[in-house]
């Protein structure tokens, strides 16, 4: 890491939504950065905080309900608190998003070209022809076959991994310098996965963008992500490259997700290692430790620690863990790795 | 919730149930769902090709495992073979009785023996019944009173999937997506089924709890010793859980074998496309960290282009040519048959006119996907023979 401030820069992010039940601590504390060209992975299971991080990222949460505290600074410009139209022009110019469902965030009612258009137009003046134009140009760069016929297509007339590549045409016709990709391939069969992730790793290397690339799959990660966050109940739990993290993992949370996911090469003889019980709930999430009540390493770090105190998270590589770096290591080494094979 | 499986002790084999015998065979299964239109009259006007000529057998106590992408048939031929659906055509029998067009009264004896599991484990459970009640609905319905009594046997069956015995008064809603999988598993336990079709039993879950649900199917297909045929679109999930698999696309099954002939030497395209395109995790574990970059070399690259076609007009032929790399003429023309390739195992069959040579691994690379081909500088030119 060099002094000069990070293209994309979370720092102690809180997220808290007011219910009928209670306080949802949705976001708990959570710092990252990300510089251009490179591609974040968040991953986690369902509910452990990872799109209401990136909706906050681009000022999308109903502020009547939601409460935000911390610092989101994209190029040196302070996103918490911006006003309205503030956030307006940074979405879909500097930032823009892509989502997992391509049938609800496409309109049935316009043409697949015009809603690539219009944003176009909107922010850089364009005339309607040259918006045209780079809706046809957008649609080729995604691999959709003869798209001068096909911009004038209604979503409907695009199979679903079509959609998924316009809905990419879309968030990038403005060239945005940050594409935050949420689940984009996880409503799609493995086929179809596969060509949009690569399409989406070719992008990137054409326009330099930084990309943040959330999913429950680590599988997905590995092959298109440089650095990896892994989140538990509203906090990063462990930060690294996607080779250390996924090569030499240190958390106990990230070894449970390692082993609860069987490999196209692991012994079928030997059941999966799962991690016993289920998150815990957002309004009340457990003192201590988040991870603790699931925790097979509680006992080898001692007393009462996991139960009562907070492990942070240290910057730079490593793991929201009571347990030594030492100790992970060895832990990994001798009794977690053996198991994955 | 403990994570244990107690498991009660086997039941007696029946004699009709040995291991390894053919317990269902179907043949020639085809389901086409009707697709009417037109006005004032409706009239037929074509039909939704979901499951066409299947040829499968499921042995006693073994586990079948059927894979292929949305779309392709998976959960319309669970429900034929459990009967849920009638057949279009072709016949299934079980333990030697056909029961293709069996009527209620005809079903009634095979009903207990054949259960199913679904995928919404919310969806599948009626949120104003007991989980008592819950289990205890098939014995009911089947007229079944266990010797000690059918809340005996609930409780049993609670702890046998790991929850509490205590549990039975609950309701639903105030379990977990995980525990009520496990609900849907004791429901299915309760008349000692000698078949279980699970149809995407856990692909609604997360990763962690889907592995407490897959040990737990594991413990008892291999323990009771029940045959399953274990629908997924996850291969490594498959893979894990099936001691033979089928491949399906478009409504056929392009290839069938024993795990590791599907997973080490497959030998239709569409099979090495597919292993291929899953995202390991494990592409990353092996190699130490910081190392040189060269993951998954050892794995294939292969890039379909587009998507499945529809099963309402399926490519001539073999349904698979429009994205296969391989296709020639003779594709378009003529159906490839199931069987044996040269050089494949005795119970490996695919479905294919050129088929690959039986290996995961190739040293050259194949991208047909039309974005990743200008990308990366290929030359414009399809393959040779792409039907498109
Ligand atoms: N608008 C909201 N009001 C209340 N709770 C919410 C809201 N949005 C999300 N949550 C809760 O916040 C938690 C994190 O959600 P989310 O970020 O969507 O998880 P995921 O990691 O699956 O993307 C979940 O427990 C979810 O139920
Ligand atoms: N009741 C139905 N009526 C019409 N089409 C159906 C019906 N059920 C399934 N289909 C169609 O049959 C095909 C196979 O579906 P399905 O068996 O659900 O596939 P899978 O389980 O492999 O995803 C799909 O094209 C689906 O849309
Ligand atoms: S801090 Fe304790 S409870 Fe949390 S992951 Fe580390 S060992 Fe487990
Ligand atoms: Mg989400
Ligand atoms: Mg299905």
């Amino acid at each position: 890491m060099t002094a000069t401030t990070p293209f994309l820069s979370v720092r102690d992010l809180y997220v808290r939504f007011a219910t009928e039940d209670g306080t949802v601590k949705a976001v708990d504390g959570l710092s990252f950065e990300l510089e251009r060209g490179r591609t974040l992975g968040i991953v986690g299971e369902s509910g452990s905080g990872k799109s209401v991080t990136n909706l906050a990222v681009l000022g999308l949460h109903d502020p009547r309900t939601t409460e935000i505290e911390g610092e989101i600074l994209l190029d040196g410009q302070e996103l918490t608190g911006a006003p309205e139209s503030a956030l307006e022009k940074v979405r879909g110019h500097k930032a823009a998003m892509i989502f997992q469902d391509s049938l609800t965030a496409l309109s049935p009612y316009y043409t697949v070209g015009r809603q690539i258009a219009e944003p176009f137009r909107k922010h850089t003046g364009a005339t309607r022809r040259e918006a045209r134009l780079r809706a046809v140009e957008m649609l080729k760069r995604v691999g959709i076959p003869n798209p001068a016929l096909r911009v004038d297509d209604y979503p409907h007339q695009f199979s679903g991994g079509m959609r998924q590549r316009a809905m990419i045409a879309m968030a990038l016709v403005c060239d945005p310098q940050l594409l935050i990709a949420d689940e984009p391939t996880t409503a799609l069969d493995v086929t179809v996965q596969a060509q949009i992730l690569d399409l989406l790793k070719d992008l990137q290397q054409q326009t330099g963008s930084a990309i943040i690339l959330i999913t429950h799959d680590l599988g997905v990660v590995a092959h298109t992500v440089d650095e990896l966050l892994v989140m538990y109940a509203g906090r990063a739990v462990e930060r690294g490259t996607v080779r250390e993290v996924l090569g030499a993992p240190r958390h106990p949370y990230t070894w449970g997700l390692l082993g609860s996911m069987p490999r196209l090469t692991s012994d079928v003889e030997e059941p999966l290692s799962p991690i016993p019980g289920a998150p815990p709930s957002l309004l009340a999430p457990p003192p201590g430790c988040p991870f603790h009540p699931r925790c097979a390493s509680v006992a080898a770090v001692g007393g009462d620690r996991c139960r009562t105190e907070r492990p942070e998270l240290p910057a730079g590589r490593g793991a929201a863990c009571h347990l030594t770096p030492e100790r992970q290591r060895a832990i990994f080494a001798g009794q977690i790795k053996p198991r994955l094979r | 919730m403990s994570d244990k499986v107690s498991l009660p002790a086997p039941r007696e084999a029946a004699p009709d149930g040995a291991r390894g015998e053919p317990l269902l065979v179907a043949e020639g299964l085809t389901k086409h769902f009707p697709i009417t239109g037109g006005f004032p009259v409706k009239r037929r006007i074509g039909a939704v090709q979901a499951v066409d000529g299947l040829d499968l057998t499921v042995r006693a106590g073994e586990s079948f495992g059927l894979v292929g992408e949305s779309g392709c048939g998976k959960s319309t031929t669970g429900r034929l073979l459990t009967r849920l659906l009638e057949p279009t055509a072709g016949r299934i029998v079980y333990r030697g009785r056909d029961i293709t067009h069996a009527g209620r009264r005809e079903l009634a004896p095979f009903r207990a023996e054949i259960q199913m599991i679904f995928q919404d484990p919310y969806a599948s459970l009626n949120p104003r019944h007991t989980v008592g009640k819950i289990v205890s609905g098939p014995m009911e319905i089947n007229g079944i009173d266990p010797p000690g009594g059918r809340e005996a046997r609930v409780r049993e069956l609670l702890e046998t999937v790991g929850l509490s015995p205590e549990h039975y008064n609950r309701f639903p809603h105030e379990f977990s997506g995980g525990q009520r999988q496990r609900i849907g598993v004791a429901r299915a336990l309760a008349l000692e089924p000698k078949l279980i079709v699970a149809d995407e039993p856990v692909s609604a879950l997360d990763v962690s709890i889907q592995a407490q649900v897959v040990n737990l199917l594991r413990d008892v297909q291999r323990e009771l010793g029940i045959a399953f045929v274990f629908i997924a679109h996850d291969l490594a999930v498959v893979r894990h859980f099936s001691q033979r698999v089928a491949v399906m696309y478009l409504g056929k099954i392009v290839e069938v074998g024993d795990r590791d002939d599907i997973y080490r030497r497959p030998r239709h395209p569409y099979t090495h496309a597919l292993l291929s395109a899953v995202p390991e995790a494990a592409d990353l574990m092996d190699t130490p960290a910081g190392g040189d970059g060269s993951a998954r070399a050892s794995r294939e690259r292969i890039r379909l282009a587009g998507d499945v076609p529809s099963p309402i007009r399926p490519p001539s032929g073999c349904r698979f040519r429009t994205r296969c790399w391989k296709a020639r003429e003779e594709c378009a023309t003529e159906e490839p048959p199931l069987l044996r390739a040269e050089g494949s195992g005795p119970g490996h069959l695919s479905a294919c006119h050129f088929p690959e040579p039986p290996t995961v691994e190739r040293t050259t690379e194949v991208i047909l996907d039309p974005a990743l081909r200008a990308a990366e500088g290929h030359t414009e030119s399809q393959p040779p023979n792409h039907a498109q």
